[in-house]
């Protein structure tokens, strides 16, 4: 049933390698197991638990993070992939007490039911924010089309994300 | 985001305030099942069953143990002996525990391919998963049987001894008599209809973790739709009084009646007493698509007969329901549905209930009824295509009333069936003309029982004037707010000052699952008791304060105020601060059970293409009219009939378990099971018809569930508007269209 079974023994030890990297701003130097996933460093290792595992195959965009400002699913990453790069979660989009314009729009516009994808799909948003571009509702629509929401809040979420680029727009 | 003024019957009800749980939710703080850190945690897995049915001959573990940092193995051995029997010792559905327990971990026999076989419990994740590897189990493979049909052939392999045929039971449900009715009709119509196993896909995997204290106290962190439900079926199975498990319900990412029954909760219990560490499970998506929930295939003949008026004079039902590997398919549910949105005088339905090799299904959304509806409304579309008349009309003239008896012999309270035909025949929706020739346009009307329960509820004001409300029922759909919003109605206090959290089992008192729609009305009624029970008991106060009577004193819109002295005047706030002083703290409490949750109606008109040369069904545009009662927070009605609607889209269009010659499910991926993205979908109309239930106090009727029940046979009406053809199975994949459009 899981691919990753295997029935010869692996050294864990022999695994281990010292990888930097940085997520959210702050430098980290971890003996992590090249075998582990980004996903798996994130919420093992960093105790971080804004991106989610929702099949770990890259088919659901719950453990949507940014890898050096590019979308990515975390699950796919293996550690030797995130060596001195810089990568940023849900958590890391607040400044302190101020909320990001696209959490902001989130709630506004209740853009999730049971909110386990919600980080997934602000994460995968982030870059059409940053962009200069001015998207369409289809353009975001596709954006988001790797991210899975099962409560089917579709039209709330493309909706936050739109109100989000108008208040960029505006300020 | 739709913005209404509310309701002008209330001042909170009927307003859209921002979820309390959003923060959380947007930032990454919302804790959920496999979220849980403790002191200490290992971690468990499952060995699962490749074979979709075989003997368990032996199962040795002696190369398993030996890996290091693996910490105990279980099977079924190592829980108590059950008698196979249902049992009726705790509120909800009697359940047969030898089989609950072995569908947990299997007992002699792995019934499905998935099947829980053992669990093993070590410090690492990799370490666990490196011992199942090493578990040898030898099995005798025997044959299997993968549909309903096959299930009750003569040859079929036997799942149960005491299951002639694979047939668990056969219920009947009977009004009037149909052969009189079917010879009153001037036409009849009759046709096989066929549908798929589906999932509810919840994106969150089910994890839970157990601590078994020396002590012999057991604590369960894990995600679920009643933690009450969750202790007591625990208990159950371990044979552990109820007073000794404590159940902390975390957040839950989706459930849709998946998240129900129990299956890592006694695993992850046993191995922490064995192991003396908390023990995490966390299933992978394999794992849940092959191994919980889905709901039943079925197999379905029905008939319909109505004079050339268009008046339904009989009704006849044959169910075929797959219930999976132990008995408890939907079909019960299903039967009591198929045609109770009409007034029809004679009714029989034949309910079977068929184990088959697949996992044992579980509630999903409307349990059963989107099965029924698929054949009844699809057939009505026929009836009245036949008769030439407006199949909104035809439903009109039939549609059941207040008083219409059900085939269940129940007669119906107050309703809005009718309301919801007529809404959608009056919207701009149904009333503008198709926008291309090749549109195909469809509607088909649903039905759902709706539930209730025991609800608790406890309402604590702080000397601020701010409430900590704690509820009994899990929040699967933003239950948090609409509670608050029934203790803001009642204490005309802004619904920001009170901060609602799900309370665990032994901080608030027994409270049924979050299903059957009852959420909202049965929580709703609570924290509008505790409301009324703060409201007493803070007039009180306020009289103890001006020292004056009782009778004297009125709550109007947040103020407590003197009936005869205008210059009386106190804010809730204000009198919370006097708390401290006239004898401490205010407690509202309420524990209810209460009847009457009101029947849900719902209308669905959809709009269609149909790329004939690919056989690819688009949806255009998409309306729901659906009969809340009155709805609480407009938006999160409006969000489960858009979140019922796109499942029922996916039920119809694209999902489905595929097996394999040897009848395991071979699309076990969120890839190849394949659900409804952003792309998929234009935007959903939910459109809210509010005849309120006089049986709750604001009007309430649950709403979670009746929108998933329309669309099957609204799309399959619309497939058969564009191209012509009657579309009798599910789902209705490309491949099938274009079957469908070639001749077969």
């Amino acid at each position: 049933m899981d691919s990753h079974l295997t029935s010869d023994r692996v050294d864990m030890d022999d695994n281990e390698t010292t990888t930097k990297f940085i997520v959210n701003g702050r430098e980290y130097s971890l003996k992590i197991d090249n075998r582990y996933t980004l996903l798996d460093i994130l919420r093992d290792h960093l105790r971080l638990t804004g991106a989610k595992k929702g099949c770990d195959l890259g088919e659901c965009g719950a453990c949507t993070v940014l890898l050096d400002g590019k979308v990515v699913n975390s699950c796919q990453i293996l550690a030797a992939r995130i060596k001195d790069k810089d990568i940023r979660t849900v958590e890391g989009l607040s400044q302190s007490e101020t909320l990001h314009p696209l959490q902001l729009a989130f709630i506004e516009n209740d853009g999730g039911q049971c909110g386990y994808c919600t980080p997934g799909f602000i994460m995968a948003a982030y870059p059409l924010f940053e962009s200069e571009e001015e998207l369409s509702t289809e353009e975001i629509k596709l954006s988001l089309a790797g991210n899975l929401c099962r409560c089917n809040a579709y039209g709330s979420i493309i909706d936050s994300v739109a109100y989000a680029l108008e208040i960029k727009t505006n300020e | 985001m739709t913005t209404t003024k509310g309701n002008p019957r209330f001042s909170s009800v009927g307003t859209r305030p921002v979820r309390h749980d959003g923060y959380d939710k947007v930032t990454g703080k919302a804790l959920y099942g496999a979220d849980v850190e403790l002191p200490g945690l290992i971690h468990g897995k499952v060995l699962r069953s490749p074979h979709a049915h075989a003997r368990i001959i032996s199962i040795d573990i002696s190369e398993a143990v030996k890996v290091p940092e693996v910490q105990a193995i279980i099977t079924n051995q190592n829980f108590p002996a059950h008698k196979d029997e249902a049992v009726s010792e705790t509120p909800g559905p009697a359940i047969n525990l030898k089989q609950q327990t072995a569908n947990i971990l299997a007992g002699d026999k792995a019934l499905y391919k998935g099947h829980a076989i053992a669990a093993v419990a070590a410090s690492s994740l990799h370490a666990a998963e490196e011992a199942l590897a090493l578990i040898n189990v030898k099995y005798e493979v025997l044959p299997h049987t993968s549909t309903v049909e096959d299930a009750i052939q003569k040859d079929a392999p036997l799942l149960h001894e005491q299951y002639q045929n694979n047939i668990a039971s056969h219920d009947v449900l009977e009004l009037g008599d149909v052969e009189a009715g079917f010879a009153q009709a001037d036409l009849i119509v009759e046709r096989e209809f066929r549908t798929s196993t589906v999932h509810q896909g919840y994106i969150e995997p089910h994890s839970a973790t157990g601590w078994w204290t020396p002590n012999n106290k057991i604590s369960i962190w894990g995600s679920s739709q009643g933690h009450f439900q969750i202790r007591d079926r625990t208990s159950l199975v371990l044979g552990v009084p109820v007073s000794d498990i404590k159940v902390i319900p975390m957040e839950i990412g989706g459930g849709f009646g998946g998240k129900t029954t129990i299956y890592l909760e006694p695993i992850a219990a046993l191995l922490s007493k064995m192991t003396g560490h908390p023990v995490k499970i966390t299933m992978s998506r394999s794992e849940v698509l092959e191994a919980t929930g889905p709901t039943s295939g079925s197999y379905m003949k029905v008939k319909l007969g109505a004079t050339k008026e268009g008046k339904i004079t009989s009704a006849y039902a044959d169910l075929k329901f797959e219930a999976g590997a132990y008995p408890g398919s939907p079909v019960g549910a299903a039967s009591n549905c198929i045609f109770t949105p009409y007034d029809i005088e004679n009714i029989r339905i034949d309910g079977y209930d068929i184990v088959n090799n697949k996992p044992k299904t579980t509630a999903y959304r409307a349990p059963g009824a989107p099965i029924g509806s698929f054949a009844a409304e699809t057939l009505i579309d026929e009836l009245a295509e036949k008769i030439g008349m407006d199949p909104l009309d035809l439903r009109i003239i039939n549609g059941a009333k207040q008083g219409t008896t059900r085939a269940s012999g129940i007669s119906n309270p107050v309703i809005g069936g009718i309301e919801t035909f007529q809404a959608t025949k009056d919207h701009v929706h149904y009333q503008s003309k198709k926008p291309t020739p090749k549109t195909g346009r469809g509607v088909a009307a649903g039905f759902w029982i709706n539930g209730s329960g025991a609800a608790c509820a406890v309402a604590n004001v702080n000397f601020n004037g701010t409430i900590n409300l704690t509820i009994g029922s899990m929040d699967i759909g933003g239950l948090r707010p609409a509670a608050a919003q029934h203790v803001a109605e009642v204490l005309g206090i802004p619904v920001e000052s009170i901060n609602p959290q799900v309370g665990d089992t032994e901080t608030v008192g027994y409270t049924s699952m979050t299903g059957g729609s009852g959420g909202a009305f049965k929580t709703g009624w609570a924290s509008y008791e505790a409301a009324q029970d703060v409201k007493r008991q803070m007039l009180e106060r306020a009289a103890e304060v001006w020292e004056a009577s009782l009778d004297d004193i009125k709550l109007e819109n947040g103020f407590f105020i003197h009936s005869h002295d205008s210059e009386l005047k106190m804010s809730f706030k204000e009198l919370a601060g006097h708390l401290p002083d006239t004898g401490g703290p205010v407690v509202g409490r309420a524990n209810l059970d209460p009847r009457g949750p009101g029947s849900a109606f719902a209308t669905h008109v959809v709009d269609i293409e149909v790329d004939t040369e690919t056989g690819k069904v688009t949806i255009l545009r998409y309306t729901a009219a659906q009969d809340a009662g009155t709805a609480i927070h407009p938006s999160y009605v409006e969000g489960q009939i858009q979140g019922g609607v796109v499942q029922g889209i996916g039920w119809a269009l694209n999902e489905e378990y595929f097996m394999d010659e040897f009848g395991g499910m071979t699309n076990s991926s969120l890839l190849d099971y394949r659900m409804p993205t952003s792309l998929d979908l234009p935007m959903i109309e939910a459109l809210i018809v509010e005849v309120p239930n006089p049986l709750h106090p604001y009007g309430v009727r649950g709403v979670g569930e009746v929108p998933i029940v329309p669309p099957l046979a609204a799309i399959a009406n619309a497939i058969y508007d564009a191209i012509g053809v009657r579309m009798t199975e599910l789902p209705m994949n490309p491949a099938a269209v274009r079957k469908a459009i070639s001749g077969g």
